[in-house]
Parts: structure tokens; C-alpha cells; sequence
């Protein structure tokens, strides 16, 4: 990491960070180094994307950050509280969706809850909300086998955001939904952080995705994994998607990405 | 209409009709003296059910089959969710289960007469001995099986390790658990009527033995045939009892 960079970081750390990494080494059984002494700040309040190449340790990270996984070193801080394990202020939406097949849509976005001792009445209640709120009203009675790759995303979405975590952990949310649900769904996403005032991290593998989404992009480099760089992009989102999507701004910082992460593919 | 002749239901009865009628035929030609035909094995079946022999066999033949059942149930799953969890649970009791599943249990009667004499105990043995390996191996590797994502959501979600096992673990494994259930059901009903026919005639075993020293082969194959039927009946109540109660979700798919 350059001087530049490390202070940078030390920089934004004056800021309210929901979530702080501070030198996560990450080595696996075998001598598979995954993450090397990363260091990363997540604001409050924002989105916070993770990009980079496949096998640089995106998923690690978010799994130690949701305390899944212990790291080989440092720490994690929600809150300000190093991470020891699953926490209430931290909540996951799974790649694979992770729904129990054996399990209708509302028993499945009420498992967080009933883990937690929820009563029934109540924790069906909210589980309605958030199914609801994530467009699959009248869906409630069905088995994951009946849904679609995208609607079954959204019911671990409406999982996750029915726990009512301070921070939401997604790795690759929309991998399994086709392009058009795809930007159907970032635009959601959008509304999604406007509203719940939560704290979101997520994982993608698309430059535009991340740009379109983020208040911050962290690009992540393999071997040695470390941030290769963190972009805020400044990008007006109170005009159309459309309009967004041809921002000059929006282009540049796609651009920028594209430029720092070439020199890995090539 | 289509789906009236392409459903299972209908398709399972379709599939009985024509081994009946074959049955009947080969019966009729006949393939050989001690082979009575379809007809003539269901009037005898329907005297059997009338005179009160049936009556008196089926309770002799059920009793040490549902206690070995039962049992083999009970101990086996548990050992089998054990084993599947812990690696020091298969490294102790999986040789012992694997060896049990492969040995010719004929060999066996005779030890299994010294040790437990000719009554109900040495009958209860050889159904267990029949039935627990399946039922063990399936359970183990139901357990073993459950999607890894799943049990990190558990986690994630703040389930305890008793939450992961009763409602991620245990429902995950019940089909494959299942399974083991009815291939040791059906297992334990061979237990039974060999060790009827090996240890002392009593039951189901007495009936066909008899009929068969008296060369009345209608009556035997009645009784053969009922005790199949019951087998499939008691099976069918298990996929019923599974589908109903612990995955709701493939109801659609039978
Ligand atoms: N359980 C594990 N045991 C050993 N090595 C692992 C394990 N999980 C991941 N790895 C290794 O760690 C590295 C990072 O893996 P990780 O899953 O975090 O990557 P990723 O950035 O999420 O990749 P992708 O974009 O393909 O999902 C990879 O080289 C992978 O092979
Ligand atoms: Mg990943």
C-alpha cells in the first residue's frame, strides 16, 4: 500500500464507520492466502461496494466481517466492537440465496426472526412487510422450488432486512437474475438504501453495477489480495436512471475502474 | 384425460394390473404344478381372511417385525444424525454398520439362536440386524449431505448449534432419512418372515411352510401375496407420514 493510499485511510477513519477492517490477514488451511493485511472502512449509512476479479477474497472478507469465518489477524469493528462471531447488527443475503427448500417464502424471511424467539404472530407480521416491500405479496405460501432465481433472491433480501440489522453483508446479489431484473433491481437497491438508512456492503463483479449502486467502491486485487484502490463515485442520483446511466461522471468513474483493474487481467 | 393416464397414481395400478394378468396367464398354462393362478391365490386369500388364520398369523409376524422396527428406528437414526455429525461418531460405530449391512444374515441365525433362544427376542434380533444398517448409513449421509450454505445461514442468523441440527440439519436429511426408513421397513419385513422360516414357524411364516408341506400352493401364494401387500401398504403410510408432516414442499411432486 502507497503512503498516498494509507492516508487516505486514516483519513476516512475520522468518519463514522459502521464497519472498520483493520488489517484482516486471511490464511486458509493449505497455505491459501486470501487476504493480506487489508484495511477498509465502511460509512455509515452507505453503500459500500466490493469489486474485483473472481478468487480475490470478496466473499472471505464478508465473512469475517459477518463473523462466519475467524480471521488469521486483525480485527473487525462493528460499532466500534471487534467481531467474535454472528451478530444481531449484522445480517447476510447469500449468493445461492441459501432458502430452505422444505420451508414456504414467509417461514423463510421469518427465520431470522424466529431464530431469535420471535413469536409467531409477530414475526409473520413483519415477514409480511418485508415480503411486501420486496414485491412478492401474494407469494407468501409458496416453496423456494416455485419461484424464480430472482424472486428467490429477494425473499433472502427481505431475510436479511427483516432482522432489522444496523448492517446488511450481500455477496453477489444479483448473479442469478437476468439483465433487465438486473437493473430493475439496482434501482430498487437504490430506494432500498435511501430508506432503510442502513449500512450496506456488497459484493459484485460488474464495473456498472458497482458504480451505479455505490456511494464507495473499494476494487480488490489478488495475490497478494489488498485494495488497489477506493473511488467514491459523485454521481447525481436525483435524475432519471436513464439520464444516470449516460452521466458523464457515471462513465468516467466506470472507465477509471475498468483502467486499474485491466492491468491485473492483462 | 391425459393426466388421468400419465399420473402415478394411475400408472402404479396400471403396472399391478398387467403383473396380475401375467400372473393369470402363467397360472393358467400352467408354468408349473406348484404355480396356481391369479384367481384361484385371491379366493384362497379371501378363506384365509375368513376362517381366521390370517387373523391369528399377522399379530405372531407383526409383533417382533414393529419392535425391531421400532427400535432399529429410535437407535438407528439417532447414531446416524450422530455420525453425521461427528467425524468421531463415524470413525467408532461406521466399520461396525458396514460389516452388519454385508454379512449373510443366514450364517447368523444359529449364533443368533444360542445367544437368544427360539422365541421372540432371537426374532426382534434378526429384524434389527436387517433393518439398523440402512437405516444408520442413510441418516449419516442425509446428515452429511445438508447444503453447507444452509447451515452458515443458520449461523449467520444467530441459530444456536441445537437450532442448525432440529430445523436446518434434520429437516434437510429427512428425505434421505426417509429413504433408510423404508428400505429398512422393507428390510425388516424379510427379517421377519426369514426368521420364521429359519428359527421356529410361527405367523406368517407357519402359513406358507404349512401350506406348503400340504402342497395347497393357493393358500401359500396368498399367503406370500398378503404379506407383500402389507409391505407396500406400510410403506406407502411412511411416504405419506413424510410427505405430510415433514416436507410439505414435494407434495406437488408425487
Ligand atoms: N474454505 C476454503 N478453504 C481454502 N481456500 C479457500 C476457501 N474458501 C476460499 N478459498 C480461497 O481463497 C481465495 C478467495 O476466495 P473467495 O471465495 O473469498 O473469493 P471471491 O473474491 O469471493 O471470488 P468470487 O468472485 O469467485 O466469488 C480463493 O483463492 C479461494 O480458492
Ligand atoms: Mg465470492
Amino acid at each position: 500500500m502507497s503512503m498516498q493510499q494509507t492516508a487516505a485511510v486514516l483519513d476516512r477513519s475520522q468518519t463514522d464507520a459502521a464497519v472498520a477492517v483493520r488489517g484482516v490477514t486471511k490464511i486458509y488451511e493449505g497455505n491459501v492466502k486470501a487476504l493480506e493485511n487489508m484495511t477498509l472502512d465502511f460509512p455509515r449509512g452507505q453503500l459500500t461496494s466490493l469489486l474485483g476479479p473472481s478468487g480475490c477474497g470478496k466473499t472471505t472478507l464478508l465473512k469475517i466481517i459477518a463473523g462466519l469465518i475467524p480471521a488469521t489477524g486483525g480485527e473487525v469493528l462493528v460499532n466500534g466492537r471487534a467481531v467474535k462471531g454472528p451478530g444481531r447488527d449484522r445480517a447476510f443475503v447469500f449468493q445461492d440465496f441459501a432458502l430452505m427448500p422444505w420451508a414456504t417464502v414467509l417461514r423463510n424471511v421469518g427465520f431470522g426472526l424466529e431464530l431469535r424467539g420471535v413469536p409467531q404472530s409477530e414475526r409473520e407480521a413483519v415477514s409480511e412487510r418485508y415480503i411486501k416491500a420486496v414485491g412478492l405479496s401474494g407469494f407468501e405460501q409458496s416453496f423456494p422450488h416455485q419461484l424464480s432465481g430472482g424472486m428467490r433472491q429477494r425473499v433472502g433480501l427481505a431475510r436479511a432486512l427483516a432482522v432489522d440489522a444496523d448492517v446488511l453483508l450481500m455477496d453477489e446479489p444479483f448473479s442469478a437474475v437476468d439483465e433487465q431484473n438486473r437493473r430493475k433491481f439496482q434501482e430498487d437497491m437504490l430506494a432500498l438504501v435511501e430508506q432503510e438508512k442502513k449500512t450496506f456492503i456488497f459484493v459484485t463483479h460488474s464495473i456498472e453495477e458497482a458504480v451505479y449502486v455505490s456511494d464507495k467502491v473499494a476494487v480488490l486485487l489478488p495475490r497478494p489480495s489488498r485494495v488497489s484502490e477506493v473511488i467514491e463515485p459523485k454521481i447525481d442520483r436525483s435524475v432519471s436512471p436513464d439520464a444516470m446511466r449516460r452521466d458523464p461522471d457515471y462513465l468516467d468513474t466506470v472507465e477509471r475502474i475498468w483502467t486499474a483493474l485491466r492491468t491485473y487481467v492483462e | 384425460m391425459h393426466d388421468v393416464f400419465t399420473s402415478k397414481r394411475f400408472l402404479k395400478y396400471f403396472s399391478f394390473a398387467i403383473v396380475f394378468a401375467l400372473w393369470e396367464i402363467g397360472g393358467r398354462i400352467p408354468i408349473s404344478p406348484a404355480f396356481p393362478t391369479f384367481s384361484a391365490t385371491m379366493v384362497a386369500l379371501w378363506q384365509m381372511l375368513m376362517d381366521g388364520s390370517m387373523l391369528q398369523a399377522y399379530p405372531e409376524t407383526l409383533q417382533p417385525l414393529l419392535i425391531g422396527v421400532a427400535i432399529a428406528a429410535t437407535l438407528g437414526i439417532a447414531a446416524g444424525v450422530w455420525m453425521g455429525l461427528s467425524r468421531f461418531g463415524e470413525w467408532l460405530l461406521s466399520p461396525v454398520f458396514i460389516v452388519a449391512q454385508a454379512a449373510p444374515l443366514a450364517a447368523l441365525i444359529p449364533l443368533l439362536v444360542l445367544a437368544y433362544g427360539i422365541g421372540l427376542t432371537a426374532k426382534v434380533m434378526v429384524v434389527l440386524i436387517m433393518a439398523m444398517p440402512v437405516i444408520v448409513l442413510n441418516a449419516m449421509s442425509g446428515v452429511r449431505s445438508t447444503n453447507n450454505s444452509l447451515i452458515e445461514m443458520g449461523t449467520a442468523f444467530l441459530g444456536s448449534r441445537k437450532d442448525v441440527i432440529t430445523k436446518i440439519i434434520l429437516p434437510s436429511a429427512s428425505p434421505v432419512i426417509f429413504a433408510g426408513l423404508r428400505l429398512g421397513l422393507s428390510a425388516g419385513f424379510i427379517g421377519a418372515i426369514l426368521s420364521e422360516l429359519l428359527i421356529t414357524p410361527t405367523g406368517v411364516g407357519d402359513l406358507i411352510t404349512f401350506n406348503q408341506s400340504r402342497a395347497d400352493y393357493a393358500r401359500m401364494y396368498a399367503a406370500i401375496f398378503s404379506i407383500i401387500a402389507v409391505a407396500v401398504i406400510a410403506l406407502d403410510f411412511l411416504e405419506w407420514i413424510e410427505v405430510r408432516w415433514l416436507r410439505p414442499d414435494r407434495k406437488g411432486a408425487r
